[in-house]
């Protein structure tokens, strides 16, 4: 009677699973000149690519640590091998995709979910997407979605990549900026020509499955003048004994009157560092809105940050971060305000249990000239126990009193009146527990795609309850 | 009968002892009343009947249905068919009053329920209620009026029908209407499922659609005096105060 909620580490089977890499396919580890003009050789880059990798490179090594956020002493970049030859050419049929890796996706249902609701879908297995399809239709609208590195090479995209690539994110930006510059790997391209209304999802779904390695996956969306894009990425991977590094970049380009919808459900192995960087730029009335889940990860930095450069544009984060033992989540959302009347959301909800720390950072900067714009930021944490942490570090810049600012901030526990209450109906203690949580969190499954929706809501069972799903 | 035997309970709150050897029989179908001032301990006999984890049994006996459930939890009550009304039912953000109800369903009687029966199940009910439909899908108790919550409580009482029911105040802060709805829900309990009903209260308009059994009076944690339905009557008349010295 009475007893506390057992509560055991969430069952990976469905993620953990993983096929050896031969040793031939991989580079050797560290980061070195000789690494990164390798990779640039293999890859086939221009001209211009290989210097910016080298170029990258350098900044890198003059970069220091960042000072703020959980330690990342544990990261021994010595050790990350940076690039893995892949098995196999890229493909646009899922059949000449080898066995066992096509394998890893179906076990993760994702050529399922393509059949299903998707416009397209890329599949990156390490280094290289293994797989990439549009349906026909989406195609003839002129939508582009391919991986970067065939987009380079494509005389109709070459000078837009060139241009765009490490443009909003630049390799100054912070020490795994300047290393994603000089290793990046993989990733999407996805164009979206003005006014095509993209009714049905893209997706791409990042695996990582070789022991030790990095992935630094370079994801770029333009999306043009009153265009409309929903972009779904799900990450996962294998638990090795050694830490594993994912250094993605994304960058998103939004047009005038365009909008475009970024969700992510992410679930890496528990010894993952995710220090990953997305960023967004708004034109005049266009709106970026992201959704996050961030659930795995051993230590991970992740700050989407939305530029509002034109009038009327908008930005909406909603965010959920899961923290269980062993991991130390910084998360949150930066917001520029930079012309008038723009407008911007933050609604985040972090969770930590079994000694979890989770961190909700958030930076809202309103520019002298962006008079008459709004911007209100909600963040609510729960604490399932009392050897879990939570913190809040919510920072505001405004330069102009014609703004309109609101901030929000609650950390709490799950009341006992409440889990009484709902275990006076019939429900278990372990129900009761993992029903509050579910709803706690219900504002951002409602913004989630079903599939994953339901996937994190799975997530959460089994983080409550240590069962087996 | 016998359902619920409570025998020389003694319970209180962290080091305060609040009940004081209370003892009480419910027998099967009956309707009890429990009747008494301010601070008296009503409330904190339906919670530690609940099982409330803020309530210390320091004494004495709970039995339900001839078996001894003092040290069970509220959900192991719950399935044995005891249900307590809440005088202050608690807010759950995000989670739907009809997918609350669905799951307790399915916890109580360990099956699944078909979402057509229990659609239907519940439309009856909260027509019943006069309950807009609306409700079904919004987060439980948030934002509800203190009648509303009220009605919820009792929309829980009929769907989930348990064997006893203890009602906390329900007729606490409702206006004449809403006594009058909340009245003919616990009638339609009595009526669909004969269960047995302890009715924690010090307003007698509930009850004049019920037969009372037994009425009880609480005074300083201790019972002080038991009668029929005629009890009510005096109570109404002379108020508490003579029941507050004398012990049973």
């Amino acid at each position: 009677m009475k007893q506390k909620t057992q509560v055991a580490d969430i069952d990976r089977s469905l993620y953990d699973f993983r096929y050896d890499e031969d040793a031939s396919d991989l580079l050797a580890s560290g980061i070195t000149p000789e690494i990164i003009r390798e990779i640039s050789e293999e890859k086939g880059d221009p001209e211009w690519m290989r210097q910016f990798r080298l170029h990258s490179l350098e900044i890198f090594a003059k970069t220091e640590m960042p000072p703020w956020g959980p330690p990342i002493d544990g990261l021994n970049l010595d050790n990350i091998v940076a690039y893995i030859r892949p098995k196999s050419r890229m493909n646009t049929d899922w059949n000449n995709v080898p066995e066992n890796i096509k394998e890893t996706f179906e076990r993760l249902g994702i050529p399922q979910a393509e059949r299903e609701s998707l416009a397209g879908v890329g599949a990156q297995y390490d280094s290289e997407l293994v797989y990439h399809n549009v349906r026909k239709e989406v195609a003839e609208s002129g939508v582009v979605y391919t991986d970067l590195e065939s987009a380079m090479h494509d005389p109709r995209f070459a000078e837009m990549i060139q241009t765009h690539f490490m443009k909003l994110v630049p390799p100054t930006d912070h020490k795994f900026a300047a290393l994603h510059g000089a290793v990046w790997s993989g990733g999407s391209f996805v164009y979206v020509p003005a006014g095509v209304r993209l009714e049905i999802p893209l997706q791409s779904y990042f695996r990582l499955n070789a022991k030790g390695a990095g992935q630094f996956e370079h994801t770029l969306i333009i999306v043009e003048d009153d265009a409309y894009l929903h972009f779904i990425e799900g990450c996962s991977a294998p638990k090795y004994y050694e830490a594993g590094l994912h250094a993605g970049c994304v960058e998103l380009y939004v047009g005038k009157r365009a909008t475009l919808r970024y969700s992510t459900i992410e679930n890496w192995s528990k010894n993952m560092y995710n220090l990953n960087t997305k960023r967004a730029v708004v034109a005049e009335g266009g709106r970026i809105e992201w959704v996050s889940g961030s659930f795995g990860s051993h230590v991970s930095y992740l700050y989407p940050m939305s530029i509002l450069n034109g009038r009327g544009a908008h930005a909406e984060f909603t965010g959920i971060t899961f923290a269980g033992a062993g991991q130390n989540l910084d998360t949150g959302a930066k917001i520029v305000h930079n012309a008038p009347e723009t407008s911007s959301h933050i609604d985040t909800k972090s969770i930590s249990k079994s000694g979890g720390i989770s961190t909700f950072r958030s930076a809202v900067t309103v520019a002298e000239q962006a008079v008459g714009s709004r911007s209100s930021v909600s963040c609510e944490s729960l604490m399932l126990d009392s050897i879990s942490r939570s913190d809040t570090v919510p920072v505001m810049d405004i330069r102009t009193d014609q703004a309109d600012i609101g901030h929000e901030a609650k950390i709490g526990r799950i009341s006992d009146d409440a889990v009484f209450y709902l275990m006076s109906r019939g429900l278990d203690e372990q129900s009761a527990r993992a029903m509050i949580v579910s709803g706690f969190a219900d504002n951002v499954s409602k913004e989630l795609p079903l599939e994953y929706a339901m996937e994190m809501n799975n997530l959460i069972r089994l983080e409550m309850t240590g069962s087996a799903g | 009968m016998e359902l619920l035997r409570i025998d020389r309970l003694a319970a209180g709150i962290e080091e305060k002892e609040l009940l004081h050897g209370v003892s009480l029989t419910v027998g099967s179908g009956e309707t009890h009343i429990l009747m008494g001032p301010n601070g008296a301990g009503k409330s904190t006999i339906g919670l530690t009947l609940m099982g409330s984890p803020e309530y210390h049994v320091t004494g004495g006996k709970i039995f339900f249905e001839g078996e001894d459930i003092t040290e069970e939890s509220a959900d192991r009550r719950a399935k044995r068919g005891i249900f307590l009304s809440f005088q202050n039912p608690v807010e759950i953000p995000g989670l739907s009053l009809s997918d609350f109800l669905r799951n307790a369903m399915e916890q109580l009687s360990g099956q699944r329920m078909k979402l057509w029966d229990f659609k239907k199940q519940l439309r009856a009910a909260m027509d019943v209620l006069q309950m807009d439909p609306a409700y079904a899908d919004r987060d439980l108790n948030v934002g509800f009026s203190g009648g509303e919550k009220k009605k919820a409580e009792i929309l829980q009482l009929l769907m989930l029908k348990p064997k006893l029911a203890i009602l906390d105040e329900t007729d606490s802060g409702l206006d004449v209407d809403a006594v009058r709805t909340v009245s003919a829900g616990i009638a339609a309990y009595r009526e669909q499922c004969g269960g047995s009903l302890l009715i924690i209260t010090h307003n007698t308009k509930i009850l004049e659609s019920l037969t009372v059994d037994r009425t009880h009076i609480i005074a300083d944690g201790r019972i002080t005096a038991e009668g029929g339905a005629e009890l009510i009557d005096e109570i109404n008349r002379s108020g508490f105060e003579k029941y507050t010295e004398r012990a049973i």
